[in-house]
């Protein structure tokens, strides 16, 4: 019982920070179709920008908006200069992506060295619960929270505001949404730097648990392509549960059959996508 | 224009190969390993272009070939002393097997979706080397594999498995060219065209990419076999996706749907890697510099551009 619990917090609390990581990714691919290699490495910046502004002092709330903004800046950059024109020619978009994700990679470790760091989480939120025989750490449950906050406030603005309406448009038809006089650019560069904030942000936070090292890009990577592919290309809610569903395989996969772990993962991905190529909530 | 003879066609693949072949005696020892290494990846390259280049089909999938066949040496050799074609049987069987399974799977899709569909896949393969640890030893690898064994000649030295390897490459190089060759390669082509034209003429699509799958992932086992035998090493690098997307890499940047140009960028690709490692810790900015300008100034890759340049310089004026 107490390892059913355990183990099921702890998949839920690593599916939250796999929607932060994943979420933005899903609506890029929903609305501009780019295979994004990159997108681990935002995670992996994110988490070192927040370390450098902590390390000069800044507290840990500067440390999460510099992280995700300069993140988003980068994003904003690497869209408009290459991935832009490269619109429907995955080739040229993996191979692209990939090359900055080296890049990325690379400068990472001549800027901040190949030491894991662990990111200071403020004593507000650390500790932990304890309810009955239960213990539950805090961190955890504050990235639940965000997780949560986050996943409402985009659904509110997809759903219930003129610029989400504009962002929906543009995943259904982008041609369409530009004939009725809505600036698909404007809209795909804000989906993009958006995409590429909440995982700086996924990556900050994680710097609290998991902590950051070298490698990390690409051992997240994976993770968040899997869940946009089983949730469905473009799909918040696709997004949130096919989180879910990754953080709890994950987990019970290394909890139960530690051999055959990823394979516990990969597996009922691929036979979920044999019964639905487009994955569970997504729209060809 | 007229088509060129076979000969003015047969020219610069027989002059490479003639090159290939006196090349050993003035390479150090060095170059001659790092030609052998070009050459098993030319196979896995060139395998990867019949599904991308003459397909259309981006697979991100596709070092899981090469991790079947290197893992079928590396347990068959140090755990049963099986020799070298039992090995290969294993090897290129098992990734028929698995590509049939794989096949299946992802042809459901094409486009992006394909491409995603495959990378899950090729995860499959890879998390079984990474964790699997009482079959593959997890992330330490198979070490010590020996040289191919069980054959009238030893492959002991450098330059016998340089022989040894670009046999194979040769090998390699004629079944595909037969393939493509064939009305089965032109019917791909086709597909890769016009998926719907192709359709409407009666042809049997799914079962075309399914059967070109199926051989690419064969011959990419293949590769693997001999992979394995040359590094003497075995670990989940040799299925990881980065493996996949520099394959993707090498077949981009020689030419896709050519053969010989994703040998060539094998070639190039695994020269590159190692040269520049040895002059500067910062390769993997060149390497990154690499991806992004193949795209940018070579999106045909070097064999396309140079088609292009030899075709507008003969057709001026008309």
């Amino acid at each position: 019982m107490e390892f059913l619990v355990n183990q099921l917090f702890n998949g839920v609390s690593y599916g939250a920070l796999l929607f932060l990581l994943a979420g933005g990714l899903s609506l890029i691919f929903g609305m501009m179709r780019i295979v994004n290699m990159t997108h681990g490495s935002y995670y992996l910046l994110g988490g070192y920008v927040a370390l450098s502004v902590m390390w000069r002092g800044g507290p840990y709330v500067l440390a999460v908006v510099v992280g995700a903004l300069a993140i988003a800046l980068i994003g904003i950059v690497e869209w408009n200069a290459f991935l832009r024109r490269l619109s429907g020619q995955e080739l040229g978009q993996v191979l692209t992506t990939m090359g900055f994700a080296l890049i990325f990679q690379d400068l990472a470790l001549v800027v901040w060295g190949g030491d894991p760091y662990t990111i200071r989480i403020p004593a507000m939120i650390s500790g932990s619960v304890t309810a009955g025989p239960f213990t539950f750490p805090v961190y955890r449950m504050f990235i639940v929270a965000v997780a949560a906050f986050i996943a409402v406030v985009l659904w509110l603005v997809l759903e219930r505001t003129r610029i989400g309406a504009m962002m929906r448009a543009t995943v259904d038809d982008p041609e369409m949404a530009r004939g009725v006089g809505i600036n698909v650019y404007l809209i795909s560069m804000g989906v993009f730097s958006l995409g590429a904030a909440l995982a700086a942000l996924a990556g900050v936070v994680a710097g609290g648990f998991v902590g950051v090292y070298p490698g990390a890009d690409f051992e997240i990577l994976p993770y968040a392509f899997v869940v946009v592919i089983v949730g469905g290309m473009g799909s918040l809610k696709g997004a949130l549960v096919g989180s879910l569903m990754v953080g709890l395989l994950d987990n019970f996969g290394k909890a139960l059959f530690p051999e055959l772990s990823y394979f516990t993962l990969f597996a009922p991905m691929a036979a979920i996508l044999a019964v639905r190529p487009t994955g569970l909530f997504g729209r060809a | 224009m007229a088509r060129p003879g076979p000969l003015a066609r047969l020219w610069a693949p027989g002059l490479a190969l003639a090159l290939l072949l006196v090349a050993p005696p003035f390479l150090s020892s060095f170059f001659l390993t790092l030609l052998t290494q070009a050459v098993i990846y030319a196979i896995l390259a060139m395998s990867l272009d019949l599904v991308l280049g003459y397909t259309g089909l981006s697979s991100l999938g596709h070092a899981a070939y090469l991790g079947l066949g290197a893992y079928s040496v590396g347990i068959l050799t140090t755990r049963h002393g099986a020799g070298f074609w039992t090995t290969l049987a294993v090897g290129v069987l098992l990734a028929v097997a698995v590509a049939a399974v794989f096949g299946l799977v992802a042809l459901r899709a094409t486009g992006v979706y394909f491409l995603m569909i495959t990378l899950a896949l090729g995860m499959v393969a890879w998390g079984l080397a990474h964790r699997w640890v009482s079959l593959t030893q997890g992330d330490n690898g198979i070490s010590s594999v020996p040289r191919p064994a069980g054959l009238p000649f030893s492959l002991a030295g450098a330059v016998p498995y340089y022989y040894f390897a670009l046999g194979a490459f040769v090998l390699a190089y004629l079944v595909l060219r037969t393939v493509v060759g064939s009305p089965f390669g032109r019917t791909l082509v086709g597909i890769r065209e016009s998926e719907s034209r192709m359709r409407t003429l009666g042809y049997h699509v799914w079962l075309h990419k399914y059967v070109g799958f199926v051989i690419a992932g064969g011959i990419g086992g293949f590769a693997g076999v001999f992979w394995a035998y040359y590094n003497g090493f075995v670990s989940p690098t040799d299925l990881e996706l980065a493996t996949s997307v520099e394959t993707l890499l090498m077949v981009a940047l020689g030419g896709r749907g050519t053969l010989v140009g994703p040998a060539l960028g094998a070639g190039l690709i695994v020269i590159l890697k190692n040269l520049v490692s040895v002059y500067t810790q910062r390769w993997l900015l060149i390497l990154g510099a690499v991806y992004i300008g193949t795209i940018v100034y070579a999106p045909e890759g070097v064999v396309g551009a140079v088609r292009q340049w030899t075709t507008s310089s003969k057709g001026d004026g008309t």
